[in-house]
């Protein structure tokens, strides 16, 4: 049975990763599941100088979701690789850097910084957090830049580049096809969704940051449509996310045209989540006689 | 830090709001500090998402203890379950307190409410011991008064209706205790913020050691969602630190409360 994915020139053992930022830098795990049997970890974005992120709270428990709005705390990229790295190159599975900037530039020398690290799986580039003032979702939001920070990037390096498109815009298939055409090597469809919540009591906004992004089982239907249009538009592959807790979640992504998956919000509840989506995903295609996983790959039917 | 599922031996009412559940968790029973806590998934919540954080109280042999007050969805939903049923446990997690060495600081706790349950097994585990100053709105938010005596520990009650023990805050006691003057001491705090808040005040005024149990909202409960962020102390300035991980319990010098707010 073969499980294994080709991002861009980067090879997955099986389709199943994490999703930025809920994974921390894959070490805070380790104690709990078996990372070397995930496709891939990916870690929370980073940017060139270390950040503080936002005041609390931070989060605020929904129905069947989470509104966070964390600000992108982080070390930055000194910090990551003094921290960090020696523990993600020991692993055997690829790690995918998620980076951020304030600017283009920012961007492109992050990009040149983990380059020139060697041993990175891939970069995943952040152009959609709805929770940070400069930077974040406005690249992801407007053509012109999606296209600047993405062919400045690809300039940079050559690591596979994997742009984290934002589901807030009108349709997705113009800014799926502009990554693309600039260069990036596959896309991860989506990032959180806007969203509020009001304590009525108080009658103040749930979070310091008052608005934040929507994650976990609620937004699943929306990243299912955003991948599925998506999917038809470029050739290039999707990693799919939001709101996977199962393989039946995730064997949805796949046959909505997505090439991998991330697990998010569930690895906060179930830190086991992702290792049961990868024998859930087996079982499935042992049941169905599936040889080779890539055969879910936008198997959906539509026509009559 | 281990996850395993546990089974619920009893979850019985205390006083009031105020809950005791005793599950069987072998494989994180004994590996406990004073202070720390287990993240715990309350499975028949379904469309709530994220695991309830709570410190354990006691240990006996593989089981675990928890006191809790019914104060949401999640308490209200888990006070409901009973012996046999399942649920799911991570721990023991965070950094817990600083038990005292023999022959150094009189140990003096300071609870307000639930916040006596993180402050058993220290109790338990130092071998000094010293004075526990409980505080509470009414007679019913006085919890475990007995177990702590029996440890060999002074008890000090303080209520604000004055319904038992003397009427105030808990602080109101601490103060007065202080002010004697005697050499020697540690403060160990758990209980609301604004309690907390007035320890560290005193340890500050009064030139003392003091740790804090800091009760913060929180998420994952292992480091990676970073929900549960104090300020704390870093160099000149102050970074956002994990309740979760490099806490729940903080040197009171360090947390810089005003950062905060």
């Amino acid at each position: 049975m073969n499980l294994s994915v080709k991002i861009g020139t980067l090879t997955l053992q099986n389709p199943v990763t994490v999703a930025s930022g809920t994974f921390g830098y894959g070490v805070e795990y380790a104690q709990l599941i078996d990372l070397n049997q995930l496709g891939a970890v990916v870690v929370k974005g980073i940017r060139l100088e270390p950040v503080r992120g936002n005041p609390t709270p931070r989060t605020v428990e929904v129905t069947s979701g989470l509104i966070n709005a964390i600000g992108l705390q982080g070390p930055g990229v000194d910090g990551f690789i003094r921290k960090y790295w020696l523990f993600l190159k020991g692993l055997k599975v690829p790690t995918i850097i998620n980076i951020w900037g304030k600017t283009v530039e920012e961007y492109a020398e992050v990009a040149r910084r983990f380059d020139a690290l060697g041993g990175v799986g891939a970069l995943e580039f952040n152009v959609s957090c709805p929770n940070i003032k400069a930077g974040g979702a406005q690249f992801g939001t407007d053509l012109k830049l999606l296209s600047q920070v993405v062919s400045e990037c690809r300039k940079a390096t050559k690591l596979p580049l994997i742009t984290k498109m934002s589901p807030n815009v009108v349709s997705i298939v113009p800014y799926a096809k502009a990554a693309e055409e600039a260069g990036s090597d596959a896309l991860s469809i989506m990032n959180s969704f806007p969203a509020m919540a009001i304590d009525i009591e108080t009658r103040r906004p749930s979070l310091a940051n008052v608005t934040g992004g929507l994650t976990g089982p609620c937004i699943k239907p929306i990243a299912i449509k955003l991948v599925w249009e998506a999917a038809k538009a470029v050739k290039i592959p999707i990693i799919g996310m939001g709101g996977i807790q199962s393989a039946a979640d995730a064997i949805e992504f796949l046959m909505a045209g997505a090439t991998a998956v991330a697990v998010g919000t569930a690895n906060f509840y179930e830190p086991q989540t992702a290792l049961q989506v990868v024998a859930g995903l087996r079982e499935f295609m042992q049941q169905q006689g599936i040889g080779d996983v890539r055969e879910l790959i936008g198997s959906v039917q539509t026509g009559k | 830090m281990v996850e395993q599922t546990v089974q619920i031996v009893s979850n019985e009412r205390d006083t009031d709001l105020y809950f005791r559940l005793v599950v069987r968790a072998p494989g994180i029973a004994p590996l406990v500090q004073p202070g720390q806590f287990a993240h715990v998934r309350i499975l028949p919540l379904k469309e709530a998402l994220l695991r309830r954080p709570f410190s354990i109280f006691q240990i006996s042999g593989d089981t675990l203890s928890i006191l809790y007050k019914t104060i949401g969805r999640g308490t209200e939903v888990l006070s409901r379950m009973r012996p046999g049923e399942e649920l799911s446990m991570i721990g023991p997690l965070g950094h817990g307190f600083t038990v005292p060495q023999p022959a150094c600081e009189t140990p003096l706790l300071v609870a307000g409410g639930y916040g006596m349950a993180a402050l058993y097994l220290l109790a338990q585990r130092s071998p000094q011991r010293g004075v526990v100053f409980v505080g509470g709105r009414r007679r019913v938010d006085i919890l475990c008064e007995a177990e702590f005596r029996a440890l060999g520990w002074e008890v000090r009650v303080t209520t604000e209706d004055g319904s038992h023990g003397e009427k105030g805050l808990v602080t109101q006691a601490v103060l007065t205790e202080l002010e004697r003057r005697a050499p020697g001491r540690k403060l160990f705090a758990c209980g609301p913020t604004p309690m907390l808040k007035a320890v560290g005040r005193l340890a500050a005024e009064f030139n003392l050691p003091a740790e804090l149990s800091l009760d913060e909202h929180m998420g994952c409960g292992i480091g990676v969602c970073l929900t549960c962020v104090v300020p704390i102390k870093a160099g000149e300035s102050w970074e956002y630190q994990r309740t979760c991980t490099e806490g729940p319990v903080f040197d009171s010098r360090e947390v810089v409360w005003e950062a905060g707010e």
